[in-house]
């Protein structure tokens, strides 16, 4: 099926939902409230002749300034229609709630915490989030557009708990680093 | 002798042995994790209860670093991703770039590309195979593999000057050409190496050792398989025959006689299979195409987006004024939109997604990578089973942690 017949389906059930279709060389990006994405996303996986049954990515786009700061893209595929389609969940800056597609493909589960980590998007009913690239006590969301490249000048990395320590301890024993 | 096969080394006698929980952390310097993975297994006697790993200690910011790079400097990244099948990535990003840009690539471009992706095929496949099998507990087929490997990274440096980190693709075509004595050589190659794959096979294939290790392990179904997001060998394994390469998308896969691989249990061995018939079609393709390449040039006609050529830059203004605002400011007419291409890596299927706003650099890179979701499909395939059975399925999903970690 092409992608924009799949779009008008669609948007028969849920025509509420849908904020706005753009094509790019034969792409077609369907951009939808974030409310009902779970919902959307199983209809897209259920349907017998759409059959979206491969999840090949997950990832968030930041636009500061826009209205809807943060886009959660779900990049659909079907191995036996050999169709894509990608979906955008719109987000606002203030809440970066959603909810998860874990229940629908498993594979969503390592994506979802990555744009988790990078991102700060909360992903609602995710069985295990937490951060994955980056360290277990990082501060901040790196892939943000306001975080800069370099990092912070007036924040420095803590380190780990251990690392911690031993700081202490050559504090303690007066051990210069070389 | 059915006395033996009742004794405490049967699988089933092994898994009623039970004992208090056991949390062993595995990694991140282990020999057979393939790089800095960390897997924290709680076990029941020897049996897998659960498996979570940790990712992230080969983090380098690259898609953060993207967006600060004109789309030529991020070329060489993606060499790091996936470093034992670099050229493969290379072309993964060429090819979703120019697809974006809408440039059309030359004809002999298309061929060079197709054998060198498949050399990075048969590369990458003859180090996973060494690796996993060293991990299983064969050391000869290690060395073996190491042998031809050393022939094609040698065939790599004479097209361009590195084995490992090759950067040899350009936006809209190649560094350089290929020559006919290079060629040559890589024909004559071709000519020996299905003789090679026969012996890696006599070694292996029907050893009891192996096939009792890999027979029967990290099982999982096609239909769980495609749900995880497998993709690749890892997926064809299971029977699904999905494969990037048909779409006719990129390459010439369409001009040579060729088939997609697949097995039918999912479990190590088929993936094994797999990779193995794989070696035999890319070795296939590569001979059908040098019979094919035409004479022709390397580099697309698309002035705003490529490199002029070296010899006009040194000797004309207008092109070296052209490179050097390529060069240090990137492509200036790139038109906008979002693309998602994905292209197939020895690993699986890597994705480039982007998100372009019209100036030199990307405001978006992602990189779909296929050890990421590999990794985080591991647990639901060692779950339920033996720790010793953990190592046959991490080799079995072929990761390489530069690529998950990015």
């Amino acid at each position: 099926m092409e992608p924009l017949e799949i779009v008008e389906r669609l948007k028969e059930k849920y025509f509420s939902e849908i904020v706005d279709v753009t094509q790019f060389r034969e792409q077609v990006f369907v951009s939808v409230k974030s409310d009902r994405i779970t919902d959307i996303c199983r209809y897209l996986h259920d349907e017998p002749d759409i059959h979206m049954d491969f999840l090949a990515d997950i990832c968030g786009v930041d636009y500061p300034g826009r209205k809807y700061r943060f886009e959660v893209l779900y990049n659909l595929y079907s191995i036996k229609f050999r169709h894509r389609l990608i979906v955008k969940a719109l987000l606002t800056e203030e809440d970066p709630n959603i909810n998860s597609v874990v229940p629908i493909w498993n594979g969503a589960n390592c994506h979802e915490r990555e744009a988790c980590d990078m991102y700060g998007i909360i992903f609602h009913g995710h069985p295990d989030l937490r951060r994955i690239l980056m360290p277990e006590d990082w501060e901040g969301f790196p892939q943000r557009k306001d975080y800069p490249l370099k990092g912070r000048e007036d924040w420095e990395y803590k380190g780990f708990e251990e690392c911690k320590e031993l700081h202490n301890h050559d504090k303690e024993w007066n051990i210069q680093a070389s | 002798m059915e006395k033996f096969s009742e004794g405490p080394g049967n699988r089933e006698e092994t898994s009623r042995l039970s004992s208090n929980g056991l949390t062993l952390n595995i990694g991140p310097q282990h020999p057979a994790t393939h790089g800095v993975l960390r897997l924290v297994v709680d076990l029941d006697g020897e049996t897998i209860v659960k498996c979570t790993p940790y990712v992230g200690y080969l983090h380098r910011g690259v898609e953060k670093l993207s967006e600060h790079r004109n789309y030529m400097q991020i070329l060489p990244f993606t060499d790091r991703l996936d470093y034992v099948s670099a050229m493969s990535n290379n072309i993964g990003y060429c090819t979703a770039v120019e697809k974006m840009f809408g440039i059309e690539l030359p004809e002999r471009t298309e061929y060079i590309r197709t054998i060198i992706g498949e050399m990075s095929r048969i590369v990458n496949h003859l180090l996973w195979l060494a690796t996993h099998a060293l991990d299983i507990g064969a050391m000869t087929v290690f060395l073996y593999c190491f042998r031809e490997r050393e022939k094609l990274l040698d065939l790599f440096e004479r097209l361009c000057g590195a084995r490992l980190t090759m950067s040899y693709t350009r936006i809209g075509g190649l560094k350089n050409d290929v020559d006919e004595q290079w060629l040559k050589d890589l024909y004559e190659f071709t000519d020996e190496f299905p003789m090679r794959i026969e012996q890696y096979e006599t070694l292996i294939d029907k050893n009891r050792i192996w096939l009792k290790r890999t027979k029967g392990i990290g099982v999982i179904s096609a239909e769980e398989a495609i749900n995880w997001g497998l993709s690749g060998p890892t997926l064809r394994g299971s029977g699904v025959p999905y494969d990037i390469r048909t779409d006719m998308s990129y390459g010439v896969y369409d001009k040579v006689k060729w088939q997609v691989c697949t097995g039918k249990n999912g479990d190590v061995y088929d993936r094994y299979r797999v990779r193995m018939e794989e070696f035999r079609q890319s070795n296939s393709i590569i001979r059908q195409c040098i019979d094919q390449i035409p004479e022709g040039p390397i580099m697309a006609d698309a002035p705003k987006f490529t490199l002029p050529a070296k010899d006009k830059v040194l000797s004309d203004m207008e092109h070296l004024i052209h490179h050097f605002v390529l060069v240090t400011k990137g492509p200036q007419t790139a038109p906008e939109g979002e693309l998602y291409v994905a292209t197939e890596v020895p690993k699986g299927e890597l994705g480039f997604f982007f998100v372009s706003d019209g100036t030199g650099k990307p405001y978006r890179m992602r990189i779909r990578s296929p050890s990421f979701v590999h990794v985080a499909a591991l647990p639901r395939l060692c779950e339920g089973e033996l720790i010793a059975d953990l190592i046959s399925n991490i080799g079995s999903i072929d990761i390489v942690l530069g690529e998950c970690d990015r």
